[in-house]
């Protein structure tokens, strides 16, 4: 077990290191410099701009400098917010974008587990149908025609809730991201539970434990759930990088203080360094979460060990 | 009566000699009704798609000062009404339509002739090689693609064919994963062996033998690549990476709809309905194909 989190982890380092490589590179043939919309500057101006962002240095010198910030924690100073590093623009963004995401990711696990769980439970009832269908519409509508309609819907017609803002972290001002970032994933993780669930009800262990006289209750959540959650598990990994894509859209949609908004801020004015350092923050990331989620695999799945 | 059991045998043989993986599995997508109405509907989205400068009078991106942001209006044939700059919004529609529609198709495409002669290379050559290009594939799925084509789109300007390329080119990865795993399990069969028996070159045997022998599940992959990348294209076009004005998608049009949706809800409505429809058929598509080439399936 430990020994293949080691070899995990000494082959995410070099993944990390060819998405720092590419995205480098790919930003450097860009046509067009980062100050290029601006007024035409002098050419002293100029190069002293571009000398005080190292620019003006060889290339592969640029690159060895930006990798070695890269490894220090360091991203380097964004172009269009001449104040912040670009660290400072991601860590002032995080607290509120882990807050959109985590929460967002736990209400789809719950709510889709006990959704798939249910229908699972009552194969072919008319509530069986009637899930499936509501997570069909989930995963169909994508979550920036979701938004607008939830809050057309709850803020503008209903005024339940706020249409849009941080309001200094108010928690009305959270629910409408929340739920629109966590909905597409609750109707995959239902739709995904129901299958896998319906499959381990028919299990010798399950049919063993009904037979020696377990409640019901229990032989579910003790003995069938735990079974079925294996393939929920394994979708935890794509479904974090769907979150994290998922909320650059919503953050941009609510005008929700995150990182992605940053990133598609960055990407609009080209902000070079802005772009990078969020991608290869969100690698980074997802990288360490598909880990994550591998190493709660073996331990689910005792199987998995051996194979290892 | 021996001769009426023969010919029985033989007409027997003769039906079950006919019905060849193709024909099996077209009776059963057309037997399921979800897949059948998608493509119906799907069908109907295209042609208007390919149809749209004949359909309405009015061109995509003229102007008409008397009608900014009307809604829908029969009379002056603005069926769908008229966004911010007192554009016509059926037409437009349409027009989104033909872009989502190239990009899924085109970018698909793209994905498709990457990802098929990766993977069939792969399987085929083994060994280091095969361990190496996979390795590669590995490196490349754990990138967040969709920041990767976001970061192409800001690299090369948002140039509409360079979102083809963008696209194609992330979405090869699990296309070759697919194929390399077809190709592995035929590529020992005694065809190929006879194949390579009476020298022919590999590339060869790659483009006539393996390829044509893994498509069933290519085809189902790809149905369920194109909506995907309608879906990717929609949400770059979304935050204003995508398509350029006066050209535009599914994904500009519901942006812009989104922001008007207070004042003029039908600027949402109508393109967010036929993006949800093209999504929703392809995926119906998809899964009836899945079920109809997969024999093992319930």
């Amino acid at each position: 077990m430990l020994a293949y989190a080691w070899r995990r982890l000494i082959i995410a380092l070099p993944t990390l290191f060819v998405i720092i490589t590419i995205a480098f590179f790919m930003i450097r043939i860009a046509p067009g410099g980062p100050f290029d919309q601006e007024r035409t500057l002098p050419p002293e101006i100029e190069k002293n701009i571009l000398a005080a962002y190292d620019l003006d240095k060889p290339l592969w010198q640029q690159y060895l400098r930006y990798v070695g910030g890269v490894v220090r924690g360091d991203f380097g100073p964004s172009y269009k917010y001449r104040d912040f590093t670009v660290v400072e623009l991601i860590a002032s963004g995080f607290p509120a974008s882990l807050q959109l995401g985590g929460v967002a990711i736990v209400l789809a696990i719950g709510f889709g587990v006990a959704a798939g769980t249910f229908a699972a439970l009552h194969q072919n009832s008319r509530v069986d149908v009637a899930i499936m269908a509501a997570s069909m519409t989930g995963i169909a509508i994508p979550n920036f025609v979701m938004a607008p309609l939830l809050t057309l819907v709850l803020g503008v017609y209903l005024s339940w809730l706020p249409v849009a803002g941080w309001g200094d972290g108010a928690i009305a001002n959270k629910v409408l991201p929340i739920i629109a970032l966590a909905l597409p994933q609750v109707a995959y993780i239902a739709r995904l539970t129901r299958g896998s669930m319906i499959e381990t009800l028919n299990q010798n262990y399950v049919r063993t434990a009904r037979a020696k006289g377990l409640r019901e209750r229990i032989v579910i959540v003790r003995h069938a759930l735990r079974g079925a959650m294996l393939p929920v598990v394994s979708y935890l990994g794509p479904a974090t990088a769907a979150i994290i894509t998922g909320s650059v859209v919503i953050e941009t949609i609510f005008d929700f203080p995150g990182i992605g908004r940053h990133f598609v801020q960055g990407a609009l004015n080209r902000d070079y360094t802005v772009v990078m350092g969020v991608m290869i923050f969100y690698a980074a990331l997802i990288i360490a979460f598909n880990l994550l989620v591998d190493l709660a695999y073996g331990l689910l799945d005792p199987k998995v060990k051996y194979e290892r | 009566m021996v001769a009426t059991v023969k010919h029985e045998t033989l007409q027997r043989a003769a039906e079950v000699k006919g019905r060849s993986l193709w024909v099996d599995a077209r009776r059963r997508l057309l037997r399921n009704r979800a897949a059948v109405t998608s493509m119906a509907i799907l069908s109907f989205i295209a042609l208007l798609a390919v149809f749209a400068p004949w359909l309405s009078p009015h061109p995509y991106d003229e102007v008409y000062w008397e009608f900014i942001q009307a809604p829908p209006n029969f009379e002056a044939a603005h069926w769908f009404g008229t966004d911010g700059n007192g554009r016509d919004l059926f037409v437009r529609t349409l027009y989104g339509a033909r872009v989502s529609l190239m990009v899924g198709i085109l970018a698909t495409g793209v994905s498709l002739l990457i990802g098929v002669t990766y993977g069939a290379a792969a399987g085929y050559f083994g060994g280091r090689v095969d361990n190496l290009m996979m390795r590669f594939v590995d490196v490349m799925y754990s990138m967040p693609f969709m920041f990767f084509v976001i970061l192409l789109m800001v690299v090369f300007g948002r140039n509409i064919y360079m979102i083809f390329i963008a696209l194609g080119a992330v979405q090869w990865l699990t296309m070759a994963r697919i194929v390399r795993g077809q190709t592995l399990s035929i590529k020992h069969r005694e065809f190929i062996e006879a194949a390579h028996a009476s020298g022919v070159s590999n590339v060869r045997i790659i483009f006539r033998h393996i390829i044509p022998n893994v498509l069933g599940p290519v085809i189902v992959y790809m149905t369920l690549t194109v909506p995907e990348v309608i879906l990717i294209e929609s949400f770059i076009s979304f935050l204003g990476l995508g398509v350029q004005e006066p050209l535009t998608s599914w994904g500009v049009l519901i942006s812009e709809g989104a922001k008007q949706m207070e004042t003029a809800p039908w600027m949402l409505l109508f393109p967010a309905v036929f993006l949800a429809t093209t999504l929703f058929c392809f995926n119906f598509i998809g899964d009836g194909l899945r079920d109809a080439l997969d024999p093992k399936d319930r």
